[in-house]
Parts: structure tokens; C-alpha cells; sequence
């Protein structure tokens, strides 16, 4: 059968808004994939970027392990001096999301045993920020280790790239 | 033809929710209303105050804190958080209609930030108040 233009530019514009809508669902769907979780920066949940993203920035749950993220989620109520508490269903979501994408390749423990709750007193943060000096921690517009932003220029949508590193002066 | 193409397109694109307008749960007219039920309760009550509300969100309570240590003296500017410094977006709803429009926020905001900057949680009076207060701020 020999189809006409106008039915040929149907076709080919219905055609086109599936393969858009296939490739908006596969990116939603990679979210869920688990297996690149190492480098990932878009590894995201909607609650835990909303809740802990309020106050800091939301750290990527790729920088702790799973049994640090444990420890801070049960204890949000004294949250670095300050009550961050949620409601369990929050809790129970975000600490999900954190254990999945947690950071497996090594154990970061304190000496006493119990799990770092700071990401900036692993041995691996303190490896990569080895060349930063007294001076600009101590810059009022980097303010505290915590303050990734400072320098991260785009911390906030997870990217750490030492690219997009630009150091307050 | 043409207009057949154009009304696929955007039955796609509506249902895709491209063009849906945020739609929020509760005006910040109904938050209010919602606190000045709670307040009604308590003995003496007459009322919300702007002007308490200015003045309770700018006067320094513990740990040398106000609201306006992170929210700034004008609540229709940009925040940034005292400890971290992470950007806080305005707290005025004239300056971002998300405000008060989700009443389990609005609870969870306030029972957080009054506890770290009061060691309590506010009263109705005194959400009250300052909501009275974030209403009157122009952009």
C-alpha cells in the first residue's frame, strides 16, 4: 500500500514523540540501576535531595558506607547539633537509597570501631584535599569542610570533577 | 492533517506534564487559617500581629539566633544557611509561591528551626505572627 505525505508525516511525527518518550523513561528508569554505582554522579532520590539537601549540600551517598549512613539516619535527632528528625516513612526511603548507593570498595571505621559519620574524616577525603591549604580552609568563603560548594562549583547537582573546582581567593 | 499532527503532539505533551502549572496543596491563606484554629484555643488570644511577627523574626533568641540569621532581614531575599552556607531560597510567598503550601512542610520547618533557634517549639501565636508578617512582604 503507498501511503500519501500527510499520512507518511503522521506516521513519522507519532514515531518521533514514542522514541522521545522511550528515552525520557530509560533515563528515569537508570536511576534505579545499581551496578555503576562507584563514579555515578546522578544517582538521586527526590526525598533525600529535598530533606538533606535543605540544610547542606545532599552528600552523595557514594562517600560513606552503608553502616555510616545507618548510624546518621538513627540519629537525626542530634544531628551535628541540631534536630533533624523525620518522619519514619522519610527515614525509611532516604536510608534505603543511601545503603544502596553506599560506598562498598573499603571500611571506613574510627579507631574506636564505630563508623565515621563525617565524610571529611575519611582517609579518602583527606587523600583528595591533601593540596588544599590551611589558607583557603580557612577563607571565610569556604567557612567549613562541610561547605562542598565553596569550591565544588557544582556540587549541587553531584558533580565533583576536579574540572569544575574553583577555589575562592 | 496538519491539526491532526498538532492535536497528538499535544495530547503527548500534555499527558508527558510539560505544561502542567504547579499545583499546591494548601494557599499560605490557609496555613494561617489553619494556626489561628490552633491559637483560638489558648486563653487571651486576639488575634495575629504583623508587627510582633516582624520583631519575633528579627530579635536574636539562644545561641545568639533569629530567623533572620538564615532567611536574612528580608524575607524576600535569598538565605544562606549560618553554618554551612548553603543558599536558601526567599521565605516571603510574594517572592516564591512555594511557600507555605504544604502544611506537613510548614509544621516540619517550624518545629526544626524553632527548636534550633528557641531550644522549644514556637505557639500557634507566634507561627501565627510571623506568617502575618511573611505576608506583608512586598518582592
Amino acid at each position: 500500500m503507498l501511503l500519501n505525505n500527510n499520512n507518511r508525516m503522521f506516521i513519522i511525527a507519532v514515531l518521533a514523540v514514542s522514541t522521545m518518550l522511550f528515552a525520557a523513561h530509560a533515563s528515569v528508569a537508570r536511576e534505579d540501576d545499581d551496578e555503576d554505582h562507584g563514579r555515578s554522579p546522578a544517582v538521586i532520590n527526590a526525598k533525600w535531595e529535598s530533606e538533606c539537601g535543605a540544610c547542606h549540600v545532599a552528600y552523595p551517598a557514594r562517600y560513606l558506607p552503608a553502616e555510616s549512613w545507618r548510624a546518621i539516619m538513627s540519629g537525626l535527632d542530634k544531628h551535628f547539633g541540631s534536630n533533624a528528625s523525620l518522619d519514619s516513612a522519610d527515614i525509611k526511603e532516604i536510608t534505603a537509597f543511601l545503603e544502596k548507593n553506599a560506598d562498598t570498595r573499603k571500611k571506613s571505621h574510627e579507631a574506636s570501631g564505630k563508623p565515621l559519620l563525617r565524610i571529611t574524616e575519611t582517609r579518602w577525603f583527606k587523600s583528595e584535599h591533601r593540596e588544599v591549604s590551611d589558607h583557603t580552609w580557612k577563607n571565610p568563603k569556604v567557612k567549613s569542610r562541610a561547605n562542598c560548594g565553596a569550591c565544588h562549583t557544582k556540587a549541587d547537582s553531584g558533580d565533583f570533577n576536579e574540572r569544575n573546582v574553583k577555589i575562592p581567593r | 492533517m496538519v491539526l491532526r499532527i498538532i492535536y497528538v503532539l499535544s495530547l503527548f505533551i500534555a499527558s508527558a506534564g510539560l505544561w502542567a502549572k504547579p499545583v499546591f496543596a494548601v494557599t499560605p491563606l490557609e496555613v494561617l487559617a489553619e494556626l489561628k484554629t490552633e491559637a483560638a484555643g489558648t486563653p487571651g488570644f486576639e488575634g495575629f500581629s504583623a508587627a510582633h511577627g516582624e520583631s519575633f523574626f528579627k530579635t536574636k533568641h539562644n545561641h545568639d539566633l533569629s530567623c533572620s540569621s538564615c532567611h536574612t532581614d528580608n524575607p524576600a531575599a535569598q538565605g544562606k544557611h549560618a553554618e554551612t552556607d548553603k543558599l536558601i531560597k526567599p521565605l516571603a510567598p510574594a517572592a516564591n509561591e512555594e511557600r507555605f503550601t504544604d502544611m506537613k512542610k510548614v509544621a516540619k520547618w517550624f518545629k526544626r528551626n524553632c527548636n534550633d533557634v528557641l531550644d522549644r517549639e514556637c505557639t500557634p501565636q507566634e507561627k501565627g505572627d510571623v506568617l502575618t508578617y511573611l505576608l506583608t512582604v512586598k518582592k
